[in-house]
């Protein structure tokens, strides 16, 4: 008979205080990648967004500030960048890739951010190879009052494609603007800020009354942003006419003639960022452009380059890196119980099988193979502990990832594995030989002819 | 020669410091399937000598070949590795491992030697010993006189040079006794093993062609009465 056969003969005959063993140990595993994957969940969360582009481009100011506004919609953004900067930057040599996002109002209904954006956003996707994907029967970003909605703003507000809302407008007045949107398409759930969105198209955001900036303020404030002194009097009416012909004009009074659709002159549009990917310097590793084309944007007047990482990677440390911390000291605590449980079944055991271990150094077993049986017991009761704890861990979140989703809008996918997890069961392996030494010795030790009495 | 013991001596630390002799064996010897009962009264040293036969406890002095094996010149897994090979053990009490069956409880007597264990002739031996139909029982559903069948089964799966048995009758009934000293005799016998049976039972002794008194052979026991 081989010792595992031995050890497996043993654990049979103890087979409740064996049970109860292996359940503390799988209670424990099951609870560690729960851990780990509340971890990782919340982890992802926080920094999914930063990897589908390079740059975050917006007005000087607190670079957090701009990340926390732009990725996870939280607090105020900076401030506006001119839209002709926008299409200068996208003109940019250095630029493969640059989407432009302007956000301020909230739907009426849930009161979800507003962000206006174009249908290149939905390609950058969400994160390093994460695209966006859309519900059948939607599709992206094409007219003016087109909606495209996260997967929470549709749920809560009931909403699918061809459901129409208005945008409450954020600040001291605020009013609901008349302008209506169709919903034309429903995000698949992403587990990140976009979830809680609805996306409008950059032209609908801009042709509802009051986002567009007065003409000589949008003249002047361009002009700032360039160097330039600003104009007044003349000069700055003779620049407005140039702009547009129609200024000044009460549309009303004009019956006879027709303006066609209004389209609000660029210099009026503004945005909040952009998002920025950087065209490839051809290394296939870092990419040194982005650090060259930050500090190129940097330089400049109005505008800062942020690379989102290091500002997430701050706001992980601090809402995250706690949490995380404290998982980590409660997972090893969880291991250092399961590994007393061990010892202590173990343990136990012993003074009713000296008698047992004497007869088997009578029948020729070696004091290395008692103590080899002892740490196969501990070594077999770990191993199917934790493989049942994996799977126990595992199950328990197939169970409870609707829930979870329901609860807090975090994407869990139970079936997903953390390389830590590859490690937890030779860990174990190796905390049930360490528990088993000890009782192990004592095996090792019995005096055959004295416990066979 | 199965058995050969020289010069033997053996004594137990007192609590006060001292030694008492259990053991002063000039000489003794048992011949290739030669069977001999030890007899004598308990306090004799009868199971302290067993074990020191089959290397559990080293003497303080002497030596005991086994099959032309010095038993205690040899380091403790080679001592663990001959009396897995060339000695059988049979208990008083019996000494089965619950958690095994039958079949098990023989087989494992073969898991020491380092070889292959033979399940064949595990089934083999249980059939020989009567217990054909109870291989697969744990040894708390087999009869005292059956599990006494099984210890004699597994003393005797790896074919041993010699067989110790200690008091093997003394937890059995009447009945059985004669079952169980017959099944160890014919055995030993068909198999060409040396037998060495302790008892204080003058009625078991007496089946044997040759009996030893420990009395007579162990001074210390001697000297002990």
């Amino acid at each position: 008979m081989s010792l595992l056969a031995i050890a497996w003969k043993n654990l049979r005959q103890r087979s409740l205080a064996s049970f109860l063993t292996g359940l503390s140990v799988a209670l424990g595993v099951a609870l560690m990648v729960g851990v780990w994957l509340t971890a990782k969940i919340v982890n992802d969360a926080f920094g999914a967004r930063s990897t589908a582009y390079d740059l975050i481009v917006g007005p000087k100011g607190d670079p957090t500030q701009l990340v926390l506004s732009t990725v996870f919609h939280i607090g105020a953004p900076v401030e506006n960048l001119p839209f002709l900067y926008y299409q200068e930057l996208k003109e940019h040599p250095d630029v493969e890739e640059a989407v432009p996002v302007a956000f301020g109002d909230t739907t009426q209904e849930g009161g979800f951010p507003i962000v206006g954006t174009v249908s290149r956003y939905f390609k950058m996707g969400y994160g390093y190879q994460k695209p966006f994907k859309l519900r059948a029967g939607g599709h992206g970003l094409r007219d003016q009052f087109d909606a495209v909605v996260g997967s929470v703003v549709a749920r809560e507000n009931g909403w699918g494609v061809g459901s129409e809302f208005k945008l409450l407008h954020a600040g001291d007045d605020e009013h609901v603007h008349d302008e209506i949107f169709t919903v034309v398409g429903v995000l698949t759930p992403t587990g990140t800020p976009n979830d809680r969105i609805a996306f409008v198209s950059l032209n609908g955001f801009y042709a509802v009354a009051g986002h567009e900036k007065p003409l000589e303020e949008s003249i002047n404030q361009w002009r700032r942003f360039n160097g330039q002194d600003p104009l007044e009097g003349e000069a700055l009416a003779a620049e407005v006419k140039r702009i547009d012909p129609h200024a000044g004009h009460d549309h009303g009074s004009h019956d006879g003639h027709d303006h066609g659709a209004h389209v609000t002159p660029d210099i009026q549009k503004e945005v909040t960022s952009i998002l920025v990917r950087v065209a490839s310097d051809g290394s296939g590793g870092g990419n040194v452009r982005v650090p060259l084309f930050a500090t190129e944007i940097n330089n400049g007047l109005g505008a800062q380059a942020v690379n989102p990482i290091r500002p997430i990677l701050r706001i992980q440390k601090v809402f995250v890196g706690n949490l995380r911390n404290t998982l980590v000291v409660f997972s090893a605590v969880i291991v250092v119980v399961s590994g007393i449980g061990i010892f202590v079944s173990i343990t136990n055991s012993m003074s009713e099988r000296l008698r047992e271990i004497a007869i088997m150094r009578a029948l020729g077993a070696r004091r290395g193979t008692v103590l080899s049986v002892i740490v196969a017991e501990a070594v077999v009761l770990c191993g199917l502990g934790g493989a049942a704890g994996l799977a126990l861990g595992h199950g328990l979140l197939i169970v409870a990832a609707p829930l979870i989703r329901a609860k807090t809008d975090l994407l869990v996918d139970p079936y997903a594995f953390d390389p830590q997890e590859l490690f937890l069961v030779p860990l174990l392996i190796g905390l049930a030989v360490v528990a088993a030494l000890l009782p192990g010795l004592r095996a090792y030790r019995a005096d055959v002819a004295d416990s066979l009495g | 020669m199965s058995l050969l013991i020289e010069n033997l001596q053996h004594a137990y630390a007192d609590p006060d410091g001292g030694r008492t002799p259990v053991l002063d064996i000039d000489h003794y010897e048992l011949a290739k399937g030669e069977q001999a009962a030890l007899v004598g009264s308990s306090g004799g040293g009868k199971t302290t000598l067993l074990n020191v036969i089959a290397g559990i406890r080293s003497p303080d002095a002497g030596r005991v070949l086994v099959d032309g094996h010095d038993v205690h010149a040899l380091p403790e897994p080679g001592r663990d590795r001959l009396r897995a090979a060339k000695i059988g053990f049979v208990f008083q009490t019996f000494n089965l491992l619950p958690a095994f069956t039958a079949v098990e409880n023989v087989l494992l007597g073969m898991s020491f030697t380092g070889g292959q264990a033979d399940r064949g002739r595990a089934l083999e031996l249980l059939e020989r010993v009567g217990l054909g139909h109870r291989v697969n029982n744990l040894p708390a559903k087999l009869s005292v006189g059956e599990r006494q069948r099984v210890a004699v089964a597994r003393a005797l799966v790896n074919r041993p040079a010699l067989l110790l048995a200690d008091e093997p009758t003394a937890s059995v009934d009447a009945a059985n006794r004669q079952k169980i000293l017959d099944l160890l005799r014919d055995s030993c016998r068909e198999g060409d093993v040396s037998l060495l049976v302790v008892t204080h039972d003058e009625g078991v002794a007496s089946q044997f062609g040759r009996v030893d008194p420990i009395a007579e052979i162990n001074r210390a026991a001697l000297a002990a009465v």
